[in-house]
């Protein structure tokens, strides 16, 4: 085990997390007033834990980058959010949505924390609805649900396409009561710098005001870390454009261990890239999968006559079309999990099959749900001998209530309408499951920091399935945290309050100052976004979709070179003393050069495929994921010793007690 | 295409603005509006100037950051669109094209196109919420049946994503559009009834407090909003209010 402890609790899964629970030290409500709280980061675990913290009494500090916590990024999110409530009677429970969770992740997760994910999932939609989140419902009242890819049960709760956005706003709303009540201080447009750990606590943290450019000192007795993932290390990716690595890479750099930084998700259904000039990519929601069947013409022929504009894809006979994922997959079909999905879109791409310009695109095609739907509508319509028009407009209408928002922001991007003619869709860069390790409590390797949401590496694996983050970052946030963390809180009712003139503190913010006259000191001419858009390179190419040690090698060894460019040239213009965004960014990407290299040299160290990462040397004679269950059925955590070369491989071995491991198949 | 781009600089809140130009080249159809100034801001760091400074966040339209006057407009010309969201083949090869930030008392300028609109915030922090638990021991969800078509329009009020176009647009810089929207949201599920009287009143007042200026029911919010927030949530909000304060 190493010094990796994860403090799992003995006992039957079933029982562990009440077992723990029972066994927590509690913290007597007049004591909690005398104990403040740092909580990074206003998503949905970061709102969830800071307004349930505060509810049980304790004081709170919230930071966020953006104007409002009601921006943090977490308000993207659009399919929905899980709960093993089987409302469908399709057969669903705490286990089996455990069990998926476990085999999407390609058991590369841990069993204890999955179970306790699952079991709180429920709660989740209680407390949601007591919110007033306002989910969709059945003509009868009460609320609907959908199924999401690699599962067969529909077991996702929805709000159209902008589940995070209410969900966020829930949390958020929970948050203005308590900031109301005065127990929430919230901190927006500031931005953590530092960690500031005393006799190896974290017991504050160095902020910077993003309007003033003043460092601030903000103590605390302990400090959540819900900072959200590091998709954006690709540049191009589904993620808000200010999500960054900082805040968990300032903490590693305090000794915080970073856990299974390669295992990245590639989404199956974003809008393809259209050119160099492309910020961001945009997600259109997995659920779309539920009723869009993907294809790319059978024939060669066809697809160059597509990509030349010879061809339309609605001219093509059926019997010309490779429905792909129904082909290689029957028993899930275009439901299999986004790893497999997407890397079935790139094969096809690859071998030529691509739809769009350069060659990247499948198509989405909703022409057979809008004429089943239109059937249906037709006839419960007593619209026995309906035309195909009618029929197809009908069917038109069911899926516009369904997924209208999403066609509609794809129309508004693409400039087609994806009604009339098949959506193109591609691969992106979307969510990270790796982050700070934590162990069942949530704290770091770091006594008094703990790591919330897509911020730590904990519940999914080498693979997250559909509507799981969500679960996951509010489950942490109002559920678990506030637990575990009173274990530990309880001991420091008598410390008082953190001063913030102390040595510890002085070194800290000194750190930052000569880190931003750093930054400013570059002599090229080159911007932020110049070095952020080569890394962004480096990594789609060479720690993307899929991965061999020879490319790895030549990434970590760019990286290297790229970063060391970057501290000698990089202009990055305007006063540190106010806004700069210039300025914000060069930090976030200087922590993104380090991640990067540390990303590259894990995803070499680990000889297996496993979920979000294709070692191509490892692969099944069908060009599946071939896992090393033998010697890498463990968590890479790496400890920072400087350079991200000289980072330290610590392993936790997953014991897998309940599950037995499988190939897994959705064949 | 080429195009004129006339932006307001603005250094900070204390120093005054103007408006300077900044001819581009090279803008393709298929970029974003934010992508055309991301290559302005290139452009200009390159020269050793300061990049223009504007809020943006997801670019998906959805975390209601970006908040930019284009001629005139807020998000500019076309509908049910934020900024971030507009794109490039909406304008034409030579046309100029002003940008400000959204103007309005209560949304001072921090810096170039960025204001701060937390006065939204303190008008959600007044009462924009259902004072229940985060302890997760309340009914089952099922337990509160809520027919579809309340549930339906809760969700398109609570879809405001709290940009503040609507104030910008309106000639008055009225916030009624935004704190109907919220109020809403609540006023249609059963779990919102118990606090509403206060929910009202207290949001209201907020948003008087805070320097709003009067709904003279000219309606350009509803037509500048990207979430086709209705009217009718501000004609809700009237009834809940004049009710609220009858009861007292
Ligand atoms: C387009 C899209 C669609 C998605 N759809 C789904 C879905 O349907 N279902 C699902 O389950 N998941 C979905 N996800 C994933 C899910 O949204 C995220 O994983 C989840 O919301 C992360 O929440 P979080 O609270 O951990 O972090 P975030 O919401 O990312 O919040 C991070 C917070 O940290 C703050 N922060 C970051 N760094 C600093 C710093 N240095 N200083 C101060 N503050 C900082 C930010 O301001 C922000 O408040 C989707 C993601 C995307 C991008
Ligand atoms: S009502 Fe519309 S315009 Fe106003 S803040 Fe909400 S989304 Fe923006
Ligand atoms: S950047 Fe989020 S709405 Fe425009």
């Amino acid at each position: 085990m190493g010094i990796l402890d994860s403090k799992i609790p003995s006992g039957p899964l079933a029982d562990k997390w009440t077992k723990h629970k029972n066994a927590i030290d509690l913290v007597n409500p007049a004591n909690k007033r005398n104990i403040d709280v740092i909580v990074v980061g206003t998503g949905l675990a970061g709102g969830s834990a800071a307004a349930t913290l505060a509810e049980l009494g304790y004081n709170v500090k919230t930071f966020c980058y953006q104007d409002s916590p009601r921006r943090a990024h977490s308000i993207a999110a659009q399919g929905g959010i899980n709960a093993a409530k089987n409302y469908q009677g399709d057969g669903d429970s705490n286990y089996r949505l455990f069990y998926d969770t476990v085999k999407g992740g390609d058991y590369r997760s841990r069993e204890a924390n999955v179970y306790r994910l699952a079991e709180v999932s429920g709660n989740i939609i209680d407390q949601c609805v007591a919110q007033g989140v306002p989910f969709a419902r059945e003509y009868g009242g009460l609320l609907d649900n959908r199924s999401f890819g690699g599962v067969l049960v529909s077991r996702t709760f929805y709000a159209k396409g902008q589940t995070g956005q209410q969900l966020l706003l829930g949390a958020y709303a929970a948050m203005n009561r308590q900031i109301n009540r005065g127990k929430i201080q919230s901190f927006n447009r500031h931005e953590m710098m530092d960690l500031v750990k005393i006799d190896g606590k974290a017991r504050g943290i160095i902020a910077r005001n993003l309007v003033t450019g003043e460092i601030e000192r903000h103590s605390a007795h302990a400090v959540v870390l819900a900072s959200g993932g590091y998709g954006n290390v690709f540049f191009l990716s589904t993620n808000a454009m200010g999500s960054n690595v900082m805040a968990a890479w300032r903490a590693h750099r305090r000794g915080a261990f970073f856990a299974n930084p390669c295992y990245t998700q590639i989404h199956p259904t974003c809008i393809p890239v259209s050119g160099e000039h492309q910020s961001k990519l945009t997600l259109m929601s997995e659920s779309l999968r539920n009723d869009g069947r993907i294809w790319v013409p059978k024939h060669k022929k066809d697809a160059e006559a597509i990509r030349n504009g010879k061809l339309k894809p609605i001219e093509l006979k059926e019997e010309d079309r490779d429905y792909y994922l129904e082909r290689r997959y029957p028993a899930f079909g275009n439901l299999v999990p986004r790893d497999v999905a997407s890397r079935a879109a790139k094969e096809r791409c690859d071998a030529g099959f691509g739809v769009n310009k350069t060659g990247e695109a499948v198509y989405l095609d909703f022409a057979a749900a809008i004429m089943r739907y239109g059937k249906e509508k037709a006839l419960t319509s007593g619209l026995k001998d309906a035309d195909d028009n009618t029929i197809r407009q009908l069917g038109e209408e069911v899926v516009e209530a369904k997924y209208g928002n999403l066609f509609q922001m794809y129309e508004k991007i693409v400039d087609e309408n994806p009604y009339k003619t098949p959506m193109k869709i591609y691969p992106a860069v979307h969510y990270t499951m790796g982050g700070l390790w934590v162990d069942y409590n949530l704290q770091t390797t770091i006594e008094g920091c703990y790591a919330a949401g897509e911020a730590n590496f904990s519940d999914h694996g080498a693979n997250r399935l559909g509507a799981s983050a969500l679960m996951q970052g509010l489950a942490d946030g109002y559920f678990v945290l506030p637990y575990t963390i009173g274990d530990y809180l309880s001991k420091d009712i008598r410390t008082g309050k953190i001063p913030t003139d102390s040595a510890e503190f002085e070194a800290a913010e000194k750190e930052v100052r000569d880190r931003i006259t750093k930054l400013k000191a570059g002599k090229g001419t080159h911007s932020v976004d110049y070095y952020h858009k080569k890394l962004g390179k480096i990594m789609w190419n060479k720690c993307g979709m899929s991965r061999n040690a020879k490319e790895l090698q030549e990434a970590i060894d760019e990286i290297s070179a790229l970063r060391a460019d970057f501290w000698e040239n990089v202009r990055v213009p305007g006063s540190p003393e106010t806004k700069n965004q210039e300025l914000e960014k060069a930090g976030r990407v200087a922590d993104f050069l380090e991640l990067g290299e540390l990303f590259a040299k894990d995803a070499l160290s680990r000889n297996e495929s496993c979920g979000g990462h294709f070692r191509e040397e490892y692969q099944t004679p069908e060009g599946e994921a071939l896992r090393d269950d033998e010697n890498f059925k463990f968590v890479s955590a790496w400890e920072y010793k400087g350079e991200p070369k000289d980072a330290v491989l610590h392993k936790e071995d997953l014991v897998y007690e309940n599950i037995e491991l499988k190939t897994r198949s959705y064949k | 295409m080429k195009l004129n781009l006339k932006i307001w600089r603005q250094k900070d809140a204390n120093t005054k603005g103007q408006i300077k130009d900044y001819p581009i080249d090279g803008v393709d159809g298929d970029m974003s509006f934010l992508e055309m100034m991301d290559i302005l801001n290139e452009d200009l760091i390159t020269k050793g100037e300061e990049p223009v400074e504007f809020d943006h966040d997801c670019r998906e339209g959805i975390c209601g950051s970006c908040s930019m006057q284009i001629n005139g407009e807020p998000h500019g010309p076309d509908r049910l669109v934020t900024t971030c969201q507009l794109h490039m083949r909406k304008f034409n090869d030579g046309d100029t094209i002003v940008i400000e930030p959204f103007r309005a008392k209560a949304f001072p300028v921090i810096k170039d196109l960025i204001v701060d609109r937390s006065a939204f915030d303190r008008i959600q922090q007044a009462g924009g919420y259902i004072s229940v638990n985060t302890s997760g021991n309340t009914v089952d969800a099922n337990a509160i049946p809520i027919n579809k078509e309340n549930a339906d329009d809760s969700f398109y009020a609570a879809a405001c994503i709290g940009c503040g176009a609507c104030v910008a647009a309106c000639k008055n810089a009225s916030a009624m559009l935004f704190t109907s929207a919220k109020v809403s949201q609540f006023a249609l599920l059963p779990q919102g009834q118990v606090e509403a009287t206060e929910r009202v009143q207290n949001m209201v007042r907020q948003m008087d407090l805070e320097g709003f200026g009067n709904c003279t029911n000219t309606g350009a919010c509803e037509v500048e909003c990207p979430k086709g927030i209705s009217l009718e949530n501000i004609a809700r909000m009237n009834r809940e209010y004049l009710s609220a304060n009858i009861k007292g």
